[in-house]
């Protein structure tokens, strides 16, 4: 039952003209990045800038959207002879790969194309992105399950991509700055360890093993663990992010009142 | 066929039903009625599965509904309000459902004639009119034989021809043997249709009568005014 409904639910997913800029969006932010960098590190330095920003923004918002507005017809399936885990699992992939795979081509086609990026790097980021993407979707899920009222579900959701991608990098500014006197690593691995954005930059940063480039958590990061098991570690706490938040939305959507 | 005992639904300190109770007999038109916020669509959508009771039981055909969802497979729901996936064509929706629901009778191209939906057949749900919709909401409730049909408000925003054919469609799969359960605030289609009318007020059963009894007891012109002169006077007898 799950493919039967997940073929319908990706086939509503990918006609959506959002999914198409999106794809579109990346693909020329990349190839411009690509021609106007002076070196290739450069360009995967900025791109990761965009990346960590719009990936998650434009997956809480097309998130959000789409489950508000998929309320109705959730109500006529459910009314059918199917399990609701079933319907969650094929809403939730329905909605998430379509976006990580207009990412995916949207970046990987100038990258793979036109550079001679190292595949491990280029692997990473792409892994990096695919994350967040489901990360955010699960946010955004979470959200619009918990909220009857699209205001604010949507507000909420929107609050917490704030929150992660501005707010949270601010604050532990303020926490170095005022309890620099101490020794602060662990404090800060577990800090940005809770946050998916941050998780990801640092995950990337430690593939491209440029001090310079990897700001003070990378940094920190690159000391405590050392550049492979810092991937790892980054990796299974944005896989632990990704089921937590499906968890979540799963146990919710399976005791909603529709 | 439907056996509803004691159900409780509270949403926060809102009652929506307050222990009801009633059986519904196979093969028979039951309407429910009441005002906005008796707990009718609240109801349905507790037998469907899409909202969780607080306390009470229901039965279909003898078997207590818990969290299981094959059931389902017996009741054809044509919801108040029909939204479907937007960028799915109409030929696409009816062979989704046509597809989750695997039964091998399906009576959807009758339906499609009937209703005249094939000029819409290519088009995305989204540029369809209300009254296009509805029509496809119609085709997916009664493409198969069910033998319980939920239907809330199923003529609204529907044109006389078609609302029309729908009655008559309702009371064809009624004389074949579903049962149907039917909620209307359109009393001449309730007075047209019905066997039986529940009345819903407050989230407790009002009054259960016989359509044809309620008006010969209340000497009412019809449905609509017998129900007013019940509410006021109680039955006369």
């Amino acid at each position: 039952m799950f493919l039967k409904l997940f073929k319908y639910s990706i086939r509503d997913v990918a006609r959506s003209k959002w999914l198409i800029f999106y794809g579109l969006f990346f693909f020329l932010l990349t190839e411009f990045l690509i021609w106007f960098s002076s070196d290739i590190s450069r360009a995967i330095v900025s791109l990761l800038n965009v990346i960590i920003i719009i990936i998650p923004l434009v997956s809480i918002i097309f998130g959000t959207i789409y489950t508000y507005n998929s309320r109705e017809f959730v109500e006529l399936l459910l009314s059918q002879p199917i399990s609701r885990a079933s319907l969650y699992d094929s809403i939730y992939l329905g909605l998430s790969l379509p976006l990580v795979a207009s990412f995916l081509i949207g970046t990987g086609t100038p990258l793979l194309i036109q550079t001679s990026i190292d595949p491990q790097i280029l692997l990473i980021i792409m892994i990096s992105g695919c994350a967040l993407s489901f990360i955010f979707v699960g946010i955004s899920f979470a959200m619009a399950l918990s909220f009857d009222d699209k205001v604010k579900g949507m507000g909420f959701a929107f609050i917490i991509w704030l929150g992660l991608s501005v707010i949270y990098d601010a604050l532990i500014l303020l926490f170095v700055w005022l309890f620099g006197d101490y020794p602060l690593e662990t404090a800060l691995i577990l800090l940005s360890s809770a946050n998916p954005i941050d998780l990801s930059r640092i995950m990337v940063m430690l593939k491209f093993d440029v001090a310079a480039l990897m700001g003070y958590t990378g940094a920190i990061f690159q000391r405590f663990f050392g550049g492979l098991t810092g991937i790892i570690y980054s990796l299974g706490l944005l896989l632990a992010w990704i089921l937590i938040l499906y968890y979540f939305g799963k146990r919710k959507f399976k005791n909603k009142n529709f | 066929m439907i056996k509803i005992n004691q159900i409780v639904k509270k949403y926060g300190k809102v009652t929506a039903l307050d222990g009801i109770s009633f059986e519904l007999q196979s093969g028979k038109i039951f309407a429910i009625a009441g005002p906005n916020g008796s707990g009718k669509s609240t109801l349905v959508k507790i037998i469907l599965g899409l909202v969780k009771n607080d306390s009470g039981e229901i039965y279909i055909n003898e078997e207590k509904l818990n969290s299981h969802y094959q059931y389902r497979k017996n009741i054809g729901y044509l919801p108040q309000i029909g939204r479907y996936p937007e960028n799915l064509t109409v030929k696409e929706v009816i062979s989704m459902i046509k597809d989750i629901g695997d039964e091998d009778e399906s009576y959807e191209s009758d339906l499609i004639d009937e209703f005249d939906l094939k000029e819409h057949f290519d088009k995305e749900v989204r540029t369809l009119s209300g009254g296009t919709k509805q029509k496809l909401g119609i085709i997916l409730a009664f493409m198969f034989k069910k033998q319980l049909l939920i239907l809330d408000e199923p003529t609204s925003g529907l044109d006389p021809i078609s609302a029309g054919k729908l009655k008559k469609l309702i009371k064809h799969r009624n004389s074949q043997g579903s049962t149907v359960l039917l909620i209307s605030h359109i009393m001449s289609e309730v007075e047209e249709l019905a066997d039986e009318i529940i009345y819903f007020l407050n989230g407790r059963i009002s009054f259960r009568e016989s359509v044809s009894n309620l008006i010969l007891k209340t000497g009412g012109k019809n449905l609509e005014n017998s129900i007013a002169l019940f509410i006021k006077n109680g039955l006369n007898q």
